[in-house]
């Protein structure tokens, strides 16, 4: 029986945390085929299976993170025989499944409510095929069908089809098994000691539409809470970025400067162009472009804003490879423009609105995410004037870049109306002062301010 | 023991002795004996006035078949090759099939349209095709196709006596493949019933023609294995045998359909739609199909051939499938 092993998902990757797991024990698994998303650096890479045969063990649950090498699941060949497959799920069953069914998604039969009452499968776990959610939670409009007219609880019924499906021989074999010896019936649902209300009425409806639907929806909920509150589990991806962000502000000593900066010239050229650009180049050409251009060319001229603090030592990069923060419904994702240095205007603007729609429809690859030295944050886009963004660790700094906003300032002893912008910047302390950020602020200042009708854009 | 073949030849001299309304044409069934032999000696018993060769010309044949049919005779007139039948579309679709309904019943089409048809036998592309799924649409018409010589015998005695018009698809690999008693006494083997051929309680399979027989092999290999199939030959495409089909369908609740035709919009798509909308809470597997490839023809390359048309081991393999899900 293989065992598959968490992979080594990048060189300087040494571990990685089970997001989710997109087969369930008992269920079969072609070769290639995605298995499990794993988490680093904040992306869900998905593994594929190096083996072909049936899950027939989680090792490590959803959420935990593992050393690269760890064995994280076992996949039972063909050859290896239904019985033995079957003990083996079984065995499984006791403690991964029924966690993972506890808290994923699409736990075995019943809806979301009595929820526990399906759970209940390490009870029942010495029974033969027991404990397979994946393949146990769907059920064909036959077994449902004679699940309801039987009065039928489904977790009850073995199942022989594939991947520990209940056939429709299965639940009449079982009604027939029950109506025999008649007193046997009201012996099984005993079983679930877990939840008194739900254990009683075991016979009563049947799980019923709501398995289907439980099963092929898919989603992050495990809902629970008051009238009041509402409780939601995290997912993974989630999780991670909270851990993220406690181990940043906690590591790093975070100073904040903020400085305005007049860019009503850009303004002027953008507004002037972009009607252009989109028909040339098919994007939209936002301001997002001229603000990481502005930022590589300070960071060439004050590279300890492109440095790291690790090891008590100061890592100072010689390649600019820029992050941008993405948020998605319910992630935020940084992936890179690499080598944003060698990039035209127009390349950063393709770069960055290549990475954002990758995020957006969840496509970005391990690469995408990896080895950003500074992170611009458009901050902007959400109309905030003002914030304070927590740095990227192990980075140095974050620049958030807020609304271009017009408002009366002085020019000249005269008041004029000017589009002006703030710009944060979060700092790693250990590394840097105020001085060498305030000098990098102007020249990031600066840069922008010179942005007009003579800037080349490719 | 009569070959399918055989069977035909055989209804068609009852027929004709029976009822002298009834005559056959097409292209060398007169002297010649038609290109498989069926017609042999029908010229010698019947004369050349009812036994007709025609000019190559299918859309003449057909077309001569219906005005025949309208002035009270009973034609049966035969397509050399199925593949051949499109010129003779029009008349068949337009006129034939419609001719009962545009008259308000004054006037009806007794017509029969033999059309061998089907690959395996190295005819190449347009000796080999499908053509039944074509007319399977059009309300008006009935299609048989039988798959034993019992059935093609009784079911071309019942589609000359048929009022209306029948195509009578006759899968080539057929004629001389398979053989069994048919009775001597006359035996009408009614249109529109399909015909359970084997009895099982794991899977259902529905078929017809040529790959019935490698569907029966199939089950008879899996049978060994301990997987019971009950197979269903539909016998008639159209109409279905619906009642039929459901009770299959819903026997076992796993429902596998095979046919030789390619997939897209063929018998078995209208099979399984009938089965999901009537029988969706009595499956336990999702309906499958297995037919020919999607391709334009059968091809004329042996290997080819050989890989377009399905085998006794691919339905296995795909029953078995459906077993174990």
């Amino acid at each position: 029986m293989p065992d598959v092993l968490m992979p080594q998902l990048g060189e300087s990757v040494t571990e990685g945390t089970i997001g989710k797991w997109l087969k369930q024990v008992g269920e079969t698994v072609a070769k290639y085929e995605p298995l499990v998303e794993v988490l680093t650096d904040k992306v869900n890479a998905e593994v594929p299976s190096d083996f072909e045969g049936v899950l027939s063990e989680i090792v490590v649950p959803e959420g935990e993170t593992v050393k690269v090498g760890t064995v994280i699941c076992r996949i039972a060949s063909e050859g290896d025989g239904h019985p033995e497959g079957t003990t083996d799920a079984g065995r499984a069953a006791a403690d991964s499944a029924a966690k993972a069914a506890a808290q994923a998604s699409n736990g075995p039969a019943s809806g979301p409510a009595p929820a526990p009452s399906a759970a209940p499968s390490p009870s029942a776990g010495s029974g033969a095929a027991d404990g397979r959610p994946g393949a146990r939670g769907r059920y064909s409009p036959a077994v449902l069908a004679l699940a309801e007219q039987h009065g039928i609880d489904l977790s009850q019924v073995p199942g022989t089809g594939e991947g520990g499906r209940i056939t429709r021989k299965d639940v009449l074999a079982y009604v027939q098994g029950q109506t025999a010896p008649s007193d046997a019936a009201p012996a099984a649902p005993t079983g679930p000691a877990a939840a008194p209300t739900a254990a009683a009425p075991t016979l009563q409806a049947p799980p019923e539409p709501s398995a289907p639907a439980a099963g092929l929806g898919g989603g992050n909920a495990a809902w629970s809470g008051t009238d009041d509150e509402v409780v939601v589990e995290p997912t993974a991806i989630r999780r991670t970025i909270a851990r993220r962000m406690v181990e940043s502000k906690h590591n790093a000593p975070h100073a904040w400067t903020m400085v305005e900066a007049d860019v009503t010239k850009l303004q002027q050229f953008r507004d002037a162009i972009k009607a252009d650009f989109k028909r040339r180049e098919g994007i939209d050409l936002t301001y997002l472009p001229f603000f990481i251009k502005a930022v590589v060319d300070g960071l060439k001229q004050f590279p300890m804003l492109n440095a790291s603090w690790q090891d008590d030592k100061i890592h100072i990069k010689k390649r600019i490879h820029i992050s941008i923060a993405v948020a998605t419904d319910d992630a935020l994702v940084v992936p890179v423009i690499h080598d944003a240095d060698r990039l035209s205007i127009a390349g950063l603007a393709h770069a960055a609105n290549e990475l954002a729609a990758k995020a957006r429809g969840g496509r970005l690859t391990l690469d995408d995410v990896q080895g950003g030295t500074f992170t611009v944050n458009n901050t902007g886009a959400f109309g905030s004037i003002l914030s304070q963004p927590i740095i990227n660790a192990p980075q140095a700094a974050i620049l958030s870049f807020e609304s271009i906003v017009k408002r009366p300032v002085v020019v000249d002893d005269a008041i004029a109306i000017r589009s002006m912008v703030n710009l944060c910047l979060s700092i790693d302390h250990r590394l840097l002062d105020g001085w060498v950020a305030g000098q990098f602020l102007k020249a990031v200042k600066a840069r922008l301010a010179s942005f007009g009708p003579e800037t080349v854009l490719y | 023991m009569k070959q399918y073949i055989e069977a035909i030849h055989d209804a068609l001299f009852e027929e004709m002795g029976r009822d002298e309304r009834v005559f056959v044409m097409g292209e060398d069934v007169g002297v010649r004996g038609g290109v498989f032999r069926v017609t042999t000696g029908l010229i010698e018993q019947f004369g050349e006035s009812r036994v007709i060769d025609t000019p190559l010309a299918e859309s003449a044949i057909v077309g001569v078949a219906i005005g025949a049919a309208a002035a009270g005779m009973v034609p049966v007139a035969e397509i050399q090759f199925a593949d051949f039948i499109l010129p003779a579309v029009n008349q068949i679709i337009s006129e034939a099939a419609k001719m009962r309904y545009r008259s308000n019943n004054d006037w009806h089409c007794p017509l029969v349209i033999r059309a061998p048809y089907g690959g395996g036998i190295h005819g190449g592309l347009y000796h080999s095709q499908s053509m039944e799924a074509l007319f399977t649409h059009v309300p008006g018409l009935k299609i048989a196709t039988p798959s034993t010589p019992r059935d093609a015998k009784g079911m071309l005695l019942a589609a000359i006596r048929d009022p209306d018009p029948v195509l009578f698809f006759e899968h080539k690999k057929l004629y001389r493949l398979v053989k069994e008693d048919v009775p001597e006494a006359e035996e009408v083997v009614p249109l529109g019933k399909a015909a359970v051929r084997r009895q099982g309680d794991d899977i259902t399979v529905i078929s017809y023609g040529y790959t019935l027989h490698l569907v029966l092999e199939a089950a008879e290999q899996l049978a060994a294995e301990g997987i019971s199939t009950e197979v269903l030959d539909l016998r008639t495409l159209r109409p279905l045998d619906e009642a039929a089909i459901l009770e299959a369908a819903r026997k076992t609740g796993k429902v596998l359909i095979v046919h030789e035709d390619n997939k897209i919009c063929g018998v078995g798509a209208e099979v399984s739609a009938l089965i999901a909308e009537q029988a969706l809470f009595d499956l336990d597997a999702p309906i499958r199909r297995l037919a020919g490839p999607e391709v334009p023809a059968m091809p004329f390359s042996p290997t080819l051939e050989k890989a377009y048309m399905l085998s006794t081991e691919r339905i296995t393999a795909e029953m078995r499938k459906l077993a174990k899900f």
